[in-house]
This record gives structure tokens, C-alpha cells and sequence, in this order.
């Protein structure tokens, strides 16, 4: 199917996703998180008919706006670049992956654009309550674009719902209901949106303790914190409780990257899990070294958390890529052999097709069928290309847990001293409150890191790696395309941050 | 309901869905059109700070839209979305550049420390409206010149020219094609404007706009159409889907198509009665005659392009290779999906239809616009 591999394109395509998605994803979560944020603020100010309120709303939805356009801005790219640098896996899993994508944007898109012009515009416009209404359909409309767009991540993570047409060498859905309400793709979206409420009340949180350490704004400062601060406190203990979920499914669909997140090399029964360590990093797959220099293990947590059975057996990456009979694991080797076999089948029932000869045609269809399962491993060189780099994420799943666990505390103690009208007294406190949004941004990213790199090398887990998803460009065009797309959105987001930083040292009395 | 229906309806029925989308599209450039007269027509601070408010109320709805014909041409046809993005690369990059700077320009161009300066985010509003129109324009001119591209047998696209889709431009055809684009959307941005706008220095000024930029367009327009039935056509064969160069193709398509006849007829028509409307009359409604008539003068376009046997994305080099809305659909399953999804279409229109009208209900005023701080 692909005659020749160019590995430096790939990487380049995959840099180029990376630095867009992560881009994209510095704006994202504070929309979907801050436009909750304000629809909570403007009911208050509707309920209550206190107009401070409604002036804390007008200044928080000014800095959403600033947020909005550059999220809206990086978006759109991401959409096209299936297109642009994936152009083989839009066709092969296009029929599927459209779906979604063209769903969001007629639930979801429209809804935010209609209802945002409202609510910056409407305020003289329309009525209270269709203003207040407008806000809410903003908030909706933004997280049902998560929804969407997180359905056709979560399906390329646990592929489902489809079969192969040989005969247009492309998956097609079958079933659209079991791709849209995948466990995998909700725990996906549960955990991600709450992590976004989290990383936006950590956004309040930040704004309000730099007017409390300045002494300005104080009123309005504590009334942000006290909505921010509940927000967040709820959305970080559910961020938790998503992510055990999330980490379960990925032990059932996604072994390997399960193993990648612990550095389990060896798979074990019970499992321990590592909460602190260095890793070794000399360590390869197959050889006798210690994967670690030193670490601190729970004994049977893993095993807890991926199988819901502190005794049960957790693979390791050699039991995935080499086998393992007694625990009846086939290794990424025979699953090379199978996938072999549903190529050269596919490939024999073409040359078949096109000759007309049906026997061989039925024949090689029987085969590819037998193997298709594998499909995706027939393109592997070697077993070891399906373990991903195991620093990266290991250490980016500590920092992604650490920070949601600090966060939980951050919010806690924010809330007592605001109960206890302490808080600003609070220098020290209220300098880490300043920096806990950098640290939410850390900790998105690193979960992002652990979701992406870790299935690799699959565009579609098991099925498509990324060698074959690339469109037929040569490395130099993408490479161009990465740079343009690194010096402008860097500017951008100068300009993003130099605008809100003055919008935030102009406060809201300047509204 | 949509089940029962067989594959080649819902993929005509398809085409007509992504094609609307695309029209829509099409008319709500008017913010585009809007944007170039910015820097064009010559205009005082208060006649800008004006224009730049009416359209940066719009601006979304349009980016939304395009986002929403990609998205609708993904899921129903991706086998267009895959070798059109992935082969004719550049010239989908250069479009998607306009509409990111576009995207942050309206936002940020009065805000104080925007690091850029008001003038960079105005010539990006510039760009996004003359160059990002123009690469729209001649890449669809490419659905009747035809593009370098073959498929393999597995359907991946292999594009056969080095410029990777910027080759479009050099074909006066499509050339033209992105140019009356240009006009017409500077055109609708006029109409669009005295309507939305109170102010009547500048109302005069954009009444005599729209009817200089149709003149512009015009002469395009002329050009396009008599190719369009002069040229040679990309047909498909029904019986084994063959493709094969047929002479006055898209004059056959229209005699033999009678509805595309007058969706064109009735769409040029209406454009031009809105505009003479403004330009001759008192009245400032003339963007909703013009509007109705773009959306009907671009369905006709892309249905000369896709039915009646046609190969909408045609390849030049290799005439099998080329796309039909048979080939390059998404299957019977999916498209079925997609037409339930598609009853949401209707209550999407409402809405918007809804609210558009209860923002636009009063015109827009410079004491409303000094009045409140968050104006562009």
C-alpha cells in the first residue's frame, strides 16, 4: 500500500500536530471552563439584580473573548491538517471519523457563534434573560464541541463500530451508536471537560490572588474565589475519579501505554504502583536491565486500578511485544505475522479484482479477513517500533497526577480562608494561587502527552500506524508548514498574552 | 425514513446538503467583502470603527460556516476531503493562514499592548478578504479545470505537481473564478453594510460601492460563463464509471438540467436587482435579494459540477482518477447517520435566523459604539 516510508516526514507531520494541538490546547480548556464560569457570575447578577456583579461578569467575559478568538484561531487548522498531513487516514477511516467532526460543527459550532456575538453584543440588545440565555448556549455550545471532537479521539484510541471494505481499502461504520456512546470516548470527555472547569477556576484563582497580593479589587476579587474555588474544588475531586476511569479503560484497550505510564517492563501479579521513581534510561525492551534507579512502589495498586482486582496480572511491555503463553498474551511479533498476512491478502486481492480472476480473489479475501484484526501491525518493521518512548510518559503521568492532586488542596485551603476571611494575608499562598494556572496548563498538556504519545505509533489503535496515515508529501513542505505555524501562532500568543495582562492590570473598575 | 433510501439519493441528496453549505458560505463572505473595503474605500475613523463593528458581530458565523462545509465534506465525502487537502496542499495551507489571522484580528486590533499594532491586524483582515476569497475562488474553479492528481489502488492520493495545488492560480479560468469572488463579496459587503449601518455619509458611500464592485465583477462573471458552455467537460459514464472528456459538457448539463438553468438565471438576476435596489432607490434591503440570488447562483455552479453524470473533483492527468459524488462518497450506512444529523439543519437556521434578527433589529450608531468599551 505505502512503497516508501519517508520516517523524517512523519515525524515532522506528527511535530506539526503537536505543536498545534498543544497550542490550540493552551486556549481550549479556559474557554470551556471560564464561559461556565461566567454563566454562573450572570446568573447571580440576574437573580440578585446586584450590579456588581454584573460588572465581575463583563470583566471575566472580556478576558474569555481575548481567549475565545485564539482558541477559534488554532482550531481551525486542526480540522483541515487531517486533511493537509493525514490525507491517507482521512481517506481509510474517513467514513467513520467525518462523523463527528461534521456533528460538531452543526450542534456545537453554530451555537457558539450565533450565541457568542449575543453575548458580548446583546447586552442593550436583547433581554435579561435572552442575554442570560445566550451566555448558557455559549457554555453548551463550547463543551458540546468536547463532546464531539473527544468521540473521534476516543475512537481512535478503542476503534469500534466498523469493518473493512476491501474493495475500497477503507474502514466504513456499522454501528453509529456503539462509536458515540464508547466507554472509552465518555470517560475521555468526563475527565477532560473537568480537568477544563479545573484549569479555568485555576485561571480566577490566579487573576483574583494577584488583585488580593496588589491589594485592588478586593470585594471583587473574593467574590471571583468563592465561585471559582467551589467550581474548582468540584471539578478537580471529579477530574480525580474520571481518571481512574480512564486509566482502567486504557488497561483494558491500551495495554502498552499502560505499561509505558508505570515503566513496567516485566508484568507482574499483583502489580504495585510506582509513586515515585527514576528511571534507568538505558533501559530497552527485551534486555536484563533494571527499568529503574530507584523507586517507591504501593504494593497491588496497580492491579486495583487496571483490572479492579489487587491480585490480578498486569502485562508488562515485554509480555506485549515478545508474548506471553501462561498469561495467553500474543506478542506484537505473531501479531507482525498476522498483520503480514491481512497485507499481502489485501494486496493479492486486489491484483485478483483487477484481473478477474474471483478464485484467488476469494481466496485472498478469506485470508486478509482471517489476519484483519492485525492489520495495522503488518506495517511494523520491527516489534519494538509498537513501544512508545516510556520517559515521556512516565514522567508526564507523574506530573499530571501530582498537580491534580495539589490542585485539590490548593482549593480547599483557598476556600477555608476565604471562609475564615483570611485569605489576604496570605502573601506566599496567593504567590502559588498567581502561578497554579502556569501549573494547570502543565498539567494539561502532560495528560495530553500521556493520551497521544503514548498510543503511538497508532493513528487508529492496533489498526493504522502513523507511517501509513501521513498524506504522500515530502518532509521539506511540512517542515515549511511547521515553522510558519510556530513563528504565527507564536506571535499570536504574544499578542494574547500582552492583551490580557493589561486587561487584567486595567481591572475591572475600567470596564 | 433515510434507511430506505438508496445509496446514489443520498449521495445526490448529499451534494445538495454540502453544496448549500457551501453557497451559504459563499454569501456570508460578505464580512470578507466588508473587510477589503476597509482599506479600498475611503473611509474616516468613525466610518471604520463603524464597518469593523457591524462585521466583527458576523465574522464567526462565516468561519463557522467554512468550518462547517469542510466538516460536512469530511463526512460525506472524504475521499474529496482526503486528495484535495493532502494533494493540493499549499493552496488549502495559504487559505487556512487567512482565516487564522482573520480569526484573532477583530479581537485584538483596538485592544491597548496588542503587540502587533492595529495596522498589522487590518492587513490581515485585508489578506483574509482578497487572498483567501481568491485561493477559495480558484480552487473550485478547479471542479470544472481539472487538477494533477492520481489515485492508487487504494484510493491514495499522489499529486503530480510540484506547486502542490497553487498551479490553480496560473489558469485564467480559475483565476477569474477567485476574482469574481472578490467582487461579489465586496459587493455583498456593501449591500450588508448600509443596511446594518446608521450613518449617512457613509450609507451613500457603500450604496455607490456595491454598484461599482458588481461593475468589477462583471466582466469576470462574463468570462466564467462563457467558458463554463464553451469548455469541455469531465463526464462520467454511467454504466462502468469511466470518466471521459466530453465537448460542451456543462452546457449539456444545463439544457438537460433545466432547475440549474434558473437557479443560475433567477441567482444573477437577484443579485443584480439588489444591487441596482440600493444604488438606485432609497431603500437598503438590497443584501437580502443579492444574498438569496448568490446562494442560488453558486448551487447552480456546483450542480453543473456534480450531477448529471459529472466528475466534480476531475483530474487532469489521469481521467479515472477523477472524483464523482459516487466514487468519493462516504457508504449508505454513514450517509444515513449524516441525513438524521441533517434534520438539525432547520432548528440551526432558526436560531440563527432568530437572533440576527434581534441584534440587527436597530442599526447600528456611533453613540453606541463610543458608549461601550468592548467595541473592535
Amino acid at each position: 500500500m505505502i512503497e516508501q516510508v519517508d520516517l523524517t516526514m512523519v515525524n515532522w507531520a506528527r511535530a506539526t500536530f503537536a505543536l498545534t494541538a498543544m497550542y490550540h490546547w493552551i486556549f481550549v480548556p479556559l474557554t470551556l471552563g471560564l464561559s461556565f464560569i461566567c454563566a454562573f457570575f450572570e446568573s447571580i447578577y440576574v437573580k440578585t439584580g446586584n450590579e456588581q456583579w454584573k460588572k465581575l461578569t463583563r470583566f471575566w467575559m472580556t478576558l474569555f473573548g481575548i481567549n475565545f478568538a485564539i482558541g477559534v484561531a488554532t482550531g481551525i487548522i486542526l480540522e483541515f491538517e487531517f486533511g493537509t498531513n493525514w490525507s491517507n487516514y482521512s481517506w481509510m477511516v474517513g467514513d467513520i471519523f467525518g462523523v463527528p467532526l461534521a456533528i460538531e460543527g452543526i450542534a456545537a459550532f453554530f451555537l457558539e457563534a450565533t450565541f457568542f456575538a449575543v453575548m458580548f453584543f446583546g447586552w442593550n440588545r436583547v433581554s435579561k434573560r435572552a442575554h442570560l440565555f445566550s451566555t448558557w448556549m455559549v457554555a453548551v455550545g463550547s463543551n458540546l464541541s468536547a463532546v464531539w471532537i473527544l468521540v473521534a479521539n476516543g475512537w481512535m484510541q478503542y476503534p469500534i463500530g466498523m469493518k473493512f471494505n476491501p474493495d475500497l481499502a477503507r474502514f466504513e461504520m456499522v454501528d453509529f451508536l456503539a462509536i458515540a456512546t464508547s466507554p472509552v470516548a465518555i470517560s475521555h470527555f468526563v475527565h477532560v471537560t473537568s480537568a477544563a472547569f479545573l484549569y479555568a477556576s485555576l485561571f480566577v484563582v490566579a487573576v483574583s490572588s494577584w488583585y488580593l497580593l496588589r491589594k485592588r479589587h478586593l470585594q471583587f476579587a473574593k467574590r471571583s474565589l468563592t465561585v471559582a474555588c467551589t467550581f474548582g474544588l468540584l471539578a478537580s475531586l471529579f477530574v480525580a475519579f474520571t481518571g481512574d476511569e480512564h486509566a482502567y479503560h486504557a488497561a483494558n484497550v491500551q495495554p502498552m501505554k499502560l505499561a509505558a505510564m508505570e515503566g513496567l517492563y516485566d508484568g507482574e501479579a499483583p502489580a504495585g504502583l510506582v509513586a515515585a521513581g527514576l528511571l534507568n534510561f538505558s533501559k530497552k525492551p527485551g534486555d536484563e536491565e533494571d527499568p529503574f534507579i530507584f523507586e517507591v512502589k504501593i504494593p497491588m495498586v496497580l492491579s486495583l486500578l487496571a483490572n479492579r482486582d489487587i491480585n490480578s496480572f498486569v502485562p508488562g511491555i515485554n509480555d506485549l511485544v515478545y508474548g506471553n503463553t501462561a498469561e495467553n498474551i500474543m506478542g506484537v511479533e505473531e501479531k507482525m505475522v498476522r498483520g503480514k498476512l491481512a497485507v499481502a491478502g489485501l494486496g493479492d486481492y486486489k491484483t485478483a479484482k483487477k484481473s478477474g480472476d474471483q478464485l484467488a480473489a476469494g481466496k485472498a479475501l478469506t485470508l486478509f479477513e482471517q489476519n484483519s484484526d492485525y492489520l495495522g501491525y503488518g506495517y511494523l518493521d520491527y516489534a519494538e517500533q509498537a513501544v512508545p518512548y516510556v520517559p515521556l510518559i512516565f514522567y508526564s503521568f507523574r506530573v499530571m497526577v501530582g498537580l491534580g492532586t495539589f490542585f485539590i488542596l490548593l482549593f480547599m485551603v483557598y476556600l477555608y480562608l476565604l471562609y475564615k476571611d483570611q485569605l489576604e494575608k496570605q502573601a506566599l499562598l496567593l504567590k502559588i494561587g498567581v502561578s497554579s494556572f502556569l501549573l494547570g496548563l502543565v498539567a494539561h498538556e502532560a495528560g495530553w502527552i500521556v493520551t497521544e504519545v503514548g498510543r503511538q505509533p497508532w493513528a487508529i489503535q492496533d489498526l493504522l500506524p502513523v507511517t501509513v496515515a501521513r498524506s504522500n508529501l515530502d518532509a521539506g513542505t511540512v517542515e515549511v508548514t511547521f515553522f510558519m505555524f510556530l513563528i504565527l501562532f507564536t506571535a499570536l500568543l504574544i499578542a494574547e498574552l500582552k492583551i490580557m495582562a493589561k486587561q487584567i492590570s486595567i481591572g475591572p473598575e475600567g470596564d | 425514513m433515510f434507511g430506505s433510501l438508496d445509496w446514489s439519493t443520498l449521495q445526490q441528496l448529499w451534494w445538495f446538503i454540502t453544496t448549500l453549505v457551501g453557497s451559504l458560505f459563499v454569501f456570508l463572505t460578505f464580512v470578507q467583502g466588508g473587510q477589503t473595503l476597509l482599506s479600498t474605500l475611503s473611509l474616516t475613523e468613525d466610518e471604520k470603527v463603524l464597518v469593523v463593528n457591524s462585521l466583527g458581530r458576523k465574522w464567526e458565523l462565516t468561519f463557522t460556516t467554512l468550518v462547517m462545509f469542510g466538516g460536512a465534506l469530511f463526512a460525506a465525502f472524504p475521499l474529496f476531503y482526503a486528495t484535495s487537502f493532502g494533494g493540493a496542499y499549499w493552496v488549502w495551507i495559504l487559505i487556512l493562514f487567512t482565516f487564522i489571522i482573520q480569526a484573532v484580528s477583530y479581537e485584538y486590533r483596538r485592544k491597548p499592548d496588542n503587540f502587533l499594532g492595529k495596522g498589522v491586524y487590518d492587513a490581515f483582515l485585508f489578506v483574509n478578504g482578497s487572498v483567501g476569497i481568491l485561493l477559495i475562488g480558484a480552487a473550485v474553479g478547479t471542479f470544472f479545470t481539472g487538477s494533477n492528481f492520481t489515485l492508487n489502488d487504494y484510493n491514495l492520493v499522489q499529486w503530480q505537481h510540484t506547486l502542490r495545488g497553487l498551479e490553480a492560480a496560473f489558469s485564467f479560468f480559475n483565476l477569474s473564478f477567485g476574482l469574481f469572488l472578490v467582487f461579489l463579496a465586496r459587493t455583498l459587503g456593501a449591500l450588508y453594510l448600509a443596511n446594518n449601518l446608521d450613518h449617512d455619509t457613509l450609507v451613500a458611500k457603500l450604496k455607490n460601492s456595491s454598484f461599482n464592485n458588481l461593475l468589477c465583477a462583471l466582466p469576470f462573471l462574463l468570462y466564467v460563463l462563457i467558458n463554463l458552455i464553451m469548455m469541455d467537460g469531465y463526464a462520467v459514464n454511467p454504466a462502468d464509471g469511466t470518466v471521459a472528456m466530453e465537448a460542451n459538457k456543462y452546457l449539456h448539463n444545463l439544457l438537460e438540467l433545466p432547475i440549474t438553468l434558473f437557479l443560475l438565471l433567477a441567482g444573477l438576476v437577484l443579485v443584480v436587482f439588489g444591487v441596482v435596489l440600493n444604488r438606485f432607490t432609497l431603500s437598503v434591503r438590497g443584501i437580502w435579494p443579492a444574498g438569496l440570488g448568490t446562494v442560488l447562483t453558486c448551487l447552480a455552479v456546483f450542480f453543473l459540477a456534480g450531477y448529471n453524470n459529472t466528475a466534480f473533483y476531475p483530474s487532469k492527468v489521469d481521467l479515472n482518477s477523477s472524483l464523482t459524488i459516487y466514487n468519493a462518497s462516504s457508504s449508505h450506512y454513514t450517509l444515513t447517520v449524516m441525513a438524521y444529523v441533517a434534520l438539525l439543519v432547520p432548528f440551526v437556521l432558526g436560531y440563527i435566523v432568530w437572533f440576527w434578527r434581534q441584534m440587527d433589529s436597530k442599526k447600528l450608531t456611533l453613540e453606541e459604539l463610543n458608549a461601550d468599551k468592548k467595541s473592535y
